[in-house]
């Protein structure tokens, strides 16, 4: 499993999360890329269908990135999908499915050199954690 | 504030006189339509109806242990639009329940509507409902002669007529352990009609307020003794009962593979969306495109897995219900009831609902002021959530 490389979903809200990720680009800020991320209006605006569909097709974590509580474009939407995420793990923990694969971060459009190091430290932990258990699973 | 009052039942016919009791409500002009469970004019089956007319009255059976469609999906249809109507709507637990969620959704309306809340010591599936009869079972009556005779311990364990026939009630109100209007975290509605702690063959308990009693002419009298005790008793029976069927589902689903067996025998006909009172999405995400895809996509999926179960996403609809509405799930069971393979969904939602509300303590079908947590978010709460670790 030493070749193991975790493959990462980021859903990143597109005031703060994406932008910080555009940063460290824009600074050439090294990471792993292990990431392919989907930029969204607000972290508010995932509904938890996508996060279980990038999980159940194999992606080994998925980081949301929202905007820190109180800096919410929208006033709220991080609020709420703080609340949805917790909903996500205790499902997915009562399903026998590890919830350390869903990572919600809060970094904001100054923080390239944050995102970069979220990138690292989760994927360092994935590969700790090993392969998403339904990758290579069709019977779902 | 609300008086305890009793209706007098004339000859044992306990439902002759919730059929007059209702009917005074249109006669004299408390409300203008009843929506209450009646008997169908011919079959075996008994359905929520709106009623308007006071001579209609006939086969009204709040009592009849059947439960074949959701009462709060009806309430729904009839009052989400401005209507203009007073309407008294006759329900049970799980779908009064409902109702407060539905309310709380925005999807129903208790404008001018006055809830009654029945007690209810549950029902069975609608095909053995229609069974019981044909084999000259009167369900109602049983279920009467069981409260008369005090025999709680007979409806949790069903030692009655139709268990001997070898029916039982449904799994979700084997493990119901909210069966009061009013009772520990349920909704108190505007009116409630008591059996517990009666002899219904006599009596029928009336819990009403003040004002309304007084419409009708109901005395104020002492509450039953004996009630508090009983529905302590079927409470305590029914919890164990669901503490034991929480557990065994947890033992069976402890990894992927106990979950991918669960849902094994799914054939995806959407039926326990259909028939959940709570699913509130308007169009189901499962009824659009957005799952259909491009024909080479399948190959591609196919490719890289080996082989995929189709139609696909089978296991992604169960989860997604499951963060959309455990925590508003009353545990009204239809979805299993709905269910063709017989997938415990009920057991399944309840108890991963059960960890899903208290995570914000939530109640569903308690209050109307408790906010359902989908809907809203405190800023003080679940701090280490989206905070570095360590």
């Amino acid at each position: 499993m030493d070749d193991f490389e975790p493959r990462i979903i980021g859903f990143f809200c597109n005031w703060c999360t994406y932008a910080g990720a555009d940063l460290a680009g824009t600074s050439r800020i090294q990471y792993p890329p292990n990431i392919r991320i989907i930029r969204l209006m607000c972290s508010g605006a995932l509904d938890p269908v996508y996060v279980l569909k990038a999980l159940l097709e194999g992606a080994d974590g998925v980081l949301i990135g929202g905007c820190h509580p109180g800096d919410c474009h929208y006033q709220s939407g991080n609020y709420k999908a703080r609340r949805r995420v917790a909903i996500l793990q205790s499902i997915l923990k009562q399903m026998g499915f590890e919830p350390e694969r869903v990572w919600l971060r809060w970094i904001s459009a100054s923080e390239g050199r944050y995102f970069a190091d979220t990138v690292t430290e989760m994927v360092a932990k994935l590969k700790e954690l090993g392969p998403n258990p339904l990758k290579g699973v069709g019977a779902i | 504030m609300s008086i305890t009052a009793y209706l007098e039942v004339a000859e044992g016919d306990t439902l002759g006189a919730l059929q007059n009791f209702l009917g005074r409500l249109l006669s004299e002009d408390i409300v203008d339509a009843l929506l209450v469970p009646q008997k169908l004019p011919t079959g075996n089956n008994v359905v929520p109806t709106l009623i308007r007319d006071p001579a209609r009255l006939a086969g009204v059976d709040p009592i009849a242990p059947v439960m074949p469609v959701a009462a709060a999906t009806a309430l729904s249809k009839v009052t989400a639009t401005e209507h203009g109507e007073r309407l008294a709507a006759v329900l049970r637990s799980c779908e009064l329940r409902a109702v407060v969620e539905l309310v709380k959704l925005q999807q129903a309306s208790l404008d001018k509507v006055i809830l009654i809340g029945v007690d209810c010591l549950g029902t069975y599936e609608v095909t053995d409902y229609a069974r019981l009869i044909e084999a000259g079972v009167d369900p109602t009556a049983e279920v009467l002669a069981a409260v008369a005779a005090g025999q709680l311990k007979n409806l949790l364990a069903a030692d009655l007529e139709s268990a001997a026939k070898g029916y039982q009630l449904r799994a979700a109100c084997r493990m119901c352990e909210k069966p009061v209007p009013g009772g520990p975290d349920v909704y108190r509605p505007d009116v409630i009609i008591g059996f517990f702690g009666v002899d219904p063959g006599r009596q029928i308990l009336i819990e009403a307020s003040d004002a309304l009693a007084e419409k009708l002419g109901l005395e104020a009298a002492e509450p039953p003794a004996r009630r508090p005790e009983l529905i302590e008793r079927l409470i305590a029976g029914r919890t164990a009962e669901r503490d034991r069927m929480f557990a065994a589902f947890r033992e069976r689903v402890t990894d992927m593979d106990g979950l991918l067996a669960e849902f094994s025998t799914c054939i995806r006909c959407y039926n326990c969306m259909g028939a959940c009172p709570i699913c509130y999405c308007k169009e189901c995400i499962f009824r659009t495109p957005t799952f259909d895809h491009a024909s080479p996509q399948y190959f591609r999926w196919a490719e890289r897995k080996g082989s995929i179960r189709l139609p696909t996403d089978t296991l992604l609809f169960h989860l997604t219900r499951l963060n959309h509405m455990s925590t508003s799930c009353v545990g009204c069971g239809l979805c299993e009831s709905a269910c063709p393979s017989e997938l415990p969904v009920a057991l399944i939602f309840r108890a991963v609902g059960q960890e899903t509300q208290a995570i914000f303590d939530y109640h569903p079908g308690r209050s109307l002021e408790e906010e359902v947590p989908v809907a809203t978010f405190r800023e003080d709460e679940l701090t280490e959530l989206g905070e570095r670790e360590g």
